[in-house]
């Protein structure tokens, strides 16, 4: 039956994607419902690639820890496709004092969590890279944290789950769920209804339009972000990059090409087109901030630039929660743009939680849909 | 509205060709063998095609062969040209050095 399977994920980005891999490898049936033309085409291939657990929010830190040390080391291996990664470490970069302050706050709260992350001066900065500015004064540094490929990482998880026998339709838009006797149960597309014992709401900032159909709704918004590609440059460093201002983020790639975002400020005030279509002061803006740092890479040719959406939720980190009110419905977004290095980490995690009498590896409390508070 | 695309219908095995080496993409140096395996790993749209292999990523981006490779990917799914969607062209088209890109206020920032 293509319409009826164990688990119907709406969303085919990496969280989609590679939940529907984890799920099928626990022996249950999956469709994935993917609104876009392409496999991945939110956030899932427009992110910096970055892989790390520096600079997170403490409530992630088990969870992306638990995935770094368990998942991301053989996962080119376990999914038959080179996903580049690459675990040589993060700097988050300071120049000012403010900035050391920032940093070493994120680094206390993290050693606190049992990261391997510190504080290192302007030094100890430029043995680790020596392309940096002299501007730069301080960096925290985590050795285990790194990047991979984020196109690569998601058509992997599809191409392996589709393999497995996942059945993904691309090009349909999920209008409602519907429940059956008290239960979640069918996934309204444009021309067809699919059914299953369990939902997954997977869809980014578009979650919550879908959410809203069976009256359940979570603090997301939309925020655009651009990011900008050099063409490929000989071998420089390999470490992640990031700054205090998180004014840039990226890292050289494996074939060489340089991998920046950054926004400019105004993003929270863009005029919304329906589109994430960058701007014309985006990889302006990015490239000034890069050559502050890296002076070295401002003879480096910007080939092409890209937007993306960002599904923000109120405080910074994701929902991935069963939903109590409507059985059998499960959500998996407001990754507020740091979802691609938590992602299979929190995926094998939805698997364990959605698979009957499964109990997630790592504790998931801190992601209930549930505990959104008015503030007084 | 996008169109409806089911990634489990039978395009069949894929099935070497000789001239599989042949490079089509030459800025990333990928053959038409690896641009038809990779719709038989599922890879059906030409952002997907770009996005796994790279090919119309690198310095022309795919100035040179987006046609080349749409004509591969619509052959090995049977479907018509017309069928797919080209891939989105970026911004800056030709590659713009970042000291002169990071300028465009220019005066005496």
């Amino acid at each position: 039956m293509n319409h009826t399977a164990d688990v119907i994920i709406i969303g085919g980005g990496i969280i989609g994607c590679a939940s529907a891999y984890y799920l099928i490898k626990k022996g249950l049936s999956v469709i994935v419902l993917e609104g876009s033309s392409n496999i991945g085409d939110g956030g899932s291939s427009r992110n910096g690639g970055g892989v790390r657990q520096s600079g997170r929010d403490s409530r992630e830190l088990p969870m992306v820890m638990w995935g770094i040390k368990n998942l991301w080391p053989n996962l080119s291996e376990e999914l038959g496709t080179d996903v580049e990664y690459v675990q040589r470490g993060n700097l988050r970069l300071g120049k000012t004092k403010k900035h050391l302050d920032i940093l070493q706050n994120l680094t206390d709260k993290a050693v606190a969590c049992g990261l391997d992350v510190r504080m290192i001066d302007a030094n100890e900065v430029r043995q680790i890279n020596s392309y940096l500015s002299e501007e730069v004064i301080g960096a925290s540094w985590c050795p285990t944290d790194g990047h991979a490929n984020p196109m690569a990482a998601t058509l992997a998880y599809y191409k392996k789950a589709r393999e497995l026998g996942a059945k993904f339709i691309t090009g349909v838009e999920v209008k409602e769920i519907r429940k059956i006797k008290g239960k979640a149960r069918q996934v309204v597309t444009q021309n067809k209804r699919y059914e299953g014992d369990k939902i997954l709401v997977a869809a980014g900032h578009d979650s919550r339009e879908i959410l809203a159909s069976i009256g359940i709704d979570v603090p997301i918004q939309v925020l655009k972000m651009e990011c900008l590609v050099t063409e490929a440059e000989p071998y420089m460093f390999e470490q992640m990059l990031g700054t205090a201002e998180a004014d840039f983020y990226g890292h050289q790639t494996k074939h060489g090409s340089f991998v920046f975002g950054g926004s400019t400020g105004m993003e929270a005030f863009e005029k919304d087109d329906g589109r994430p279509i960058s701007t014309s002061i985006g990889a302006s803006c990015i490239c000034r901030g890069i050559m502050k740092y890296f002076p070295a890479l401002s003879d480096a040719k910007i080939v092409r630039s890209w937007a993306g959406w960002i599904d923000e939720c109120v405080d910074k980190i994701p929902v991935i929660s069963p939903i109590q009110e409507v059985p059998g419905l499960y959500l998996a977004c407001g990754f507020t743009g740091h979802g691609f290095g938590i992602a299979p980490g929190a995926a094998y995690n939805i698997a364990e939680l959605m698979v009957e009498g499964g109990q997630p590896t790592v504790d998931m409390a801190a992601f209930r849909y549930d505990r959104f508070k008015a503030k007084i | 509205m996008n169109k409806e695309n089911n990634r489990f219908q039978d395009i069949g095995e894929f099935i070497p060709e000789p001239d599989d080496n042949i490079i089509i993409c030459r800025c990333e140096e990928i053959t038409k063998g690896e641009i038809r395996a990779a719709v038989h790993d599922g890879m059906y749209t030409i952002t997907e095609i770009r996005r796994y292999l790279r090919c119309g990523m690198g310095l022309c981006q795919g100035q040179t062969c987006s046609k080349l490779v749409k004509n591969i990917v619509t052959r090995e799914q049977r479907i018509s040209y017309s069928d797919l969607e080209p891939a989105t062209s970026r911004a800056p088209v030709r590659p713009i050095e970042m000291k002169v890109l990071g300028n465009e206020i220019g005066g005496t920032r």
